[in-house]
């Protein structure tokens, strides 16, 4: 485990990225897998081909160097939402609890640039930041068992999109038509970390033209 | 050429080696819950070490065969029988075509792995055919078995009927030591909790899965509640709010921020996926260069014992 940071920031992001980089070049084929989240990089060897000591070494040398290192500007996705109390159950609890409207809730979420910090927790699962203040809302206290799939969420400052039904605890505020995760297609992800990543509001009846689902 | 499945039984899953490379989509890496089983299964067929088995969870399976060819059964202590005729576990035996493959339920133990000569063709999805259900991918449609599903294999003449003998196969107990290596965030656990965990026993709980394993017994207090979430590696050992330990497996999520108090090492875990509910667990502090010695002998001696040849 490589920590470059202890909070979630752009310049901490650009750092696990450049990293990621240079450990990949550094270790090549002896690099079973990398998991780049905020602030830190799970680095997996195999420890049956490759010494650990070795490996610890390679990856000191390559690391000092890392300043240097140019650091990628990331695409610009804009993503649709449907936001609604029908396609968002926690949005007027939301707003409530905010001292909001909804309409004020909508804009706040589709008015800001957020980046993407790491993906996982699973296949698609992008985590955005940062929400703005004013709309950053805890977990719900215990989680749902299903989470319709496409669900816009906010959890603390992050903010996802649900690439699949799958249980979850954060509040659902709308629904995005765009498939965050197609496991035959290349990408199969429409973002990577480091993107940027707008949402646009948009009318239920474009939501459904553009392929959304309300069930 | 193929099998057929008649009988899926409680949780079957094709499963070759593991998905490597795809976490930073948060594809997990799935593949056998025990590693040591599913080896001797592929290398007693002589198979490639990666080829692609059926993981049975509990047992009940059912299959009839459409080819000629050779299966083997590995792992927990499902009782196997070739139309009705009861066969030995970790040995080679030839079916026909129209054979009925059966498996019983474990006695000891909970995984069984029944591999075919040259392994099932399966469609690789990222790399892999290890099924992920909760990610919808692998196997035949990122799926279980179920009744009906065809499993490509070859038809296929010339396999030794090899057998591990006995006094070689795997003992599974009720009662286990799993040896860990304290973890990143060890700091954030009091001297006090880091002895209540490694003095105790656990139990393994209802709440068990391919993505982790719940266990119950004296809870952990942490200094915080959560970390930053960061990566999660294999064997990882989570201590969320209410104390009560997760060790983290094939199918577990690729990121995470409960903290941890370190890592099983993967042939405990391996042993940890055979236990059923209410069976014992225990932990012991290992360093690294351990760790790593017993893995190399694991290499050495646990994966390499001597194969016999049967002469029917």
């Amino acid at each position: 485990m490589l920590y470059l940071g202890d909070t979630a920031n752009a310049q901490t992001l650009s750092l696990v990225q450049a990293a990621a980089v240079a450990i990949e070049q550094a270790l090549g084929e002896d690099l079973v897998d990398l998991v780049p989240s905020y602030a830190s990089l799970l680095i997996l060897y195999d420890p049956r081909l490759c010494n650990r000591l070795t490996i610890i070494r390679r990856l000191r040398s390559c690391l000092t160097t890392l300043q240097a290192q140019p650091i990628t500007a990331g695409r610009t996705t804009v993503l649709p939402v449907y936001y609604a109390a029908e396609s968002g159950v926690d949005l007027e609890a939301l707003a409530e609890r905010a001292g909001l409207s909804t309409e004020q809730v909508i804009d706040l979420h589709s008015s800001t640039e957020y980046r993407v910090y790491a993906i996982g927790f699973a296949p698609g699962f992008a985590y955005l930041g940062e929400v703005d203040e004013r709309i950053a809302t805890p977990r719900l206290s215990s989680p749902r068992a299903e989470v319709p799939r496409g669900s816009v969420a906010i959890a603390d400052r992050q903010t996802a999109v649900y690439p699949c039904v799958s249980p979850g605890g954060w509040n659902l505020i709308g629904r995005c038509p765009v498939a965050m995760f197609t496991a035959d297609v290349e990408p199969s992800m429409p973002v990577a970390v480091g993107d940027t990543v707008r949402f646009e509001p948009v009318s239920r009846r474009r939501f459904l033209q553009l392929g959304g689902d309300l069930s | 050429m193929s099998m057929t499945v008649l009988q899926p039984g409680m949780l079957s899953l094709l499963q070759d080696s593991g998905r490597r490379g795809h976490h930073r989509l948060g594809l997990s890496n799935g593949g056998p819950l025990d590693r040591e089983a599913y080896h001797y299964c592929n290398r007693l067929l002589q198979n490639t070490p990666n080829a692609t088995v059926i993981e049975i969870g509990a047992g009940g399976l059912q299959l009839t065969t459409q080819v000629d060819t050779f299966i083997c059964l590995t792992g927990a202590s499902m009782p196997l029988s070739i139309n009705g005729q009861e066969r030995a576990r970790w040995e080679v035996h030839p079916v026909s075509e129209g054979d009925i493959v059966r498996t019983g339920f474990a006695r000891v133990g909970c995984r069984a792995y029944l591999g075919v000569a040259g392994g099932f063709s399966i469609e690789p999805s990222f790399g892999s055919t290890a099924t992920v259900v909760r990610e919808h991918i692998g196997g035949l449609c990122g799926a279980p078995l179920r009744g009906g599903d065809r499993l490509p294999c070859a038809a296929i003449s010339g396999r030794k009927r090899l057998y591990l003998p006995e006094k070689d196969q795997p003992r599974y107990q009720n009662t286990i030591t799993v040896r860990v290596i304290p973890g990143y965030q060890q700091r954030h656990f009091k001297r006090a909790e880091q002895r209540r965990f490694f003095s105790s026993t656990y139990r393994v709980s209802e709440r068990c899965d391919r993505m982790g394993f719940r266990l119950q017994g004296p809870p952990i207090a942490c200094d915080v509640e959560g970390i930053l979430s960061e990566g999660i590696c294999f064997g990882a050992i989570q201590i969320p709010r209410d104390g009560q330990p997760i060790v983290l497996l094939n199918d577990r999520q690729t990121i995470g921020g409960y903290p941890k108090i370190g890592a099983a090492l993967s042939l405990d875990a391996s042993r940890l996926s055979q236990l059923a509910p209410g069976c014992s667990v225990h932990f012991a502090p290992v360093s690294v260069g351990t760790a790593q010695r017993a893995l190399d002998m694991a290499q050495r001696f646990t994966l390499q014992k001597p194969l016999l040849e049967r002469h029917p």
